[in-house]
Parts: structure tokens; sequence; C-alpha cells
């Protein structure tokens, strides 16, 4: 069984990709990882976001998801500061 | 009969609304209700010079469709369809357009308000203020820090999580 590490990536929008300076970030996390380890290891890799923190929204695969949801081996991952569109 | 959604788009062009409007248009309908979000001058007495919409876009058009699909199942109307445009936006222009039609008005204008609504609450595009004073600032609903200036961070309150 596989338990290491693998660098996921997080396309950034916004606010968050303007703190990072990047569109995209690779995160390392391990397999089974959950929405909340991942929002814990940015916040940890990325001190610019610890400012959104709790605020941040992350979307898996275009969806909107809770931090005790899984995320799958190929998805895509977003992470973005709340909407401000209309 | 279920309601057909013609359009659930985000756009660079300027929106046509009256491609949108005629898009709802069905003798079914006795209502037809249209909602535009323009760019406005003023917001707590400071005033904008333009505004820049953001999308992360392929989940932007999914969402958009699925706030028009939950409002079509809430309430018995004919079609509703809406389009938000993104880039540079000047005073005055059509940063989104919603229209909706239904049978009666009551249901009608419910829809097309729940609409904007929820649009605002989740659709993945983000505003942000080109200020005539020279400062550009993201719009942050929560009114929590967004962007880095010391006067934001001294305003700053718990960001809800």
């Amino acid at each position: 069984m596989n338990s290491m590490p693998r660098d996921r990536t997080v396309l950034l929008f916004a606010a968050a990709r303007d703190r990072v300076g990047e569109p995209s970030v690779a995160v390392p996390l391990a397999p089974e990882a959950t929405v909340g380890d991942l929002r814990a290891a940015l916040c940890e890799t990325f001190p610019s976001l610890r400012a959104l923190g709790g605020s941040l929204l992350i979307a898996i695969d275009e969806h909107y998801v809770s931090d005790a949801d899984v995320i799958p081996e190929d998805a895509e991952i977003a992470c973005f500061p709340p909407v401000s569109g209309g | 009969m279920p309601t057909e959604i013609p359009f659930a788009d985000v756009t660079d062009e300027p929106l046509d609304v009256n491609r949108l409007l005629e898009s709802v248009r069905t003798p079914d309908a006795g209502a037809v209700v249209v909602f535009l979000g323009t760019v406005r001058k003023t917001t707590h007495g400071r005033e904008t010079d333009s505004l820049t919409y953001e999308a992360y876009r392929s989940m932007a058009v999914k969402e958009l469709r699925r706030v028009l699909e939950g409002i079509s199942r809430e309430w018995p109307i004919c079609r509703i369809a809406a389009e938000h445009r993104v880039g540079d936006l000047q005073l005055g222009d059509i940063a989104v357009a919603i229209a909706a039609s239904g049978p009666h008005r009551d249901e009608t204008f419910t829809a097309g308000r729940a609409a904007i609504d929820r649009i605002k609450e989740s659709v993945p595009i983000w505003k942000r203020e080109h200020w005539a004073d020279g400062e550009i600032e993201w719009v942050d609903p929560t009114g929590g820090v967004l962007n880095d200036s010391a006067a934001q961070q001294a305003k700053s309150s718990e960001v809800p999580t």
C-alpha cells in the first residue's frame, strides 16, 4: 500500500491567486486526504492564504465540498475566496 | 412540463439582453421578468472608475445552470435564462442578465429575485473594484480581509467558515 504523499495541483482564483502569485500550485497530499487536510496544507505552505483561512472555498471537480470529504485520485481541485459575482 | 433553460453562460462579450429575453418568451407565459445587474458609480460614498470580473469559468457555467435548475424545481415557471459577463466593465455596463417567464407574475418575479440572489451566493465569479481614487481591490462579501492594505486589515473582523 502506497501511503506516500504526492503533489496535487490546486487551481487558485482571484485574491487567493494574487496573494500566492501563481494561478496554480502543487500541494503534497496523502492518499485519502480530506478537503480539511488540503485547507491546512495550503495555509501551512502559503502563509499569505492564512488570513483568508476558514473563509477559503474549495471545489472538487467543479462542485463545492465539505472539509470532511475525501479528495478523489484525479480530481480537479480549486481554491478561492468567497465569491462576489452578480 | 419541465422548465427550459435556454442560456446559462459566462461570456467576455457585451450581453445581448434582447436575445436572452426572446429566449424565454413562450405562449405558456403570461409574465416575463428581466433583471440586469449593472456597474454602479458610487458605493458607500466612494466612486468607481471601472470593474473587472473574473471567473472560474468551467465551474461558473455549471454552477449557473445548477442555480437555474434549482429555481425551476421550486417555482412553476416556464423558462429561465441567465448570462454573466467577465472582463473589464465600465459604469453602466451590464454584468449579469436574467430573464424568466411563467404563467403568472407572482412566481415569475419571485424566481427572478431568487436567481440573482443565488447567483451572487454561489457562482465562482469575483468582482474587482477600480476606485476613482486609484485603489484597486477585490470585493469581499464577508467583510473580512481580502486585500493587503493596512486599512482593510484594521477593520477586518472574524471571517466566517
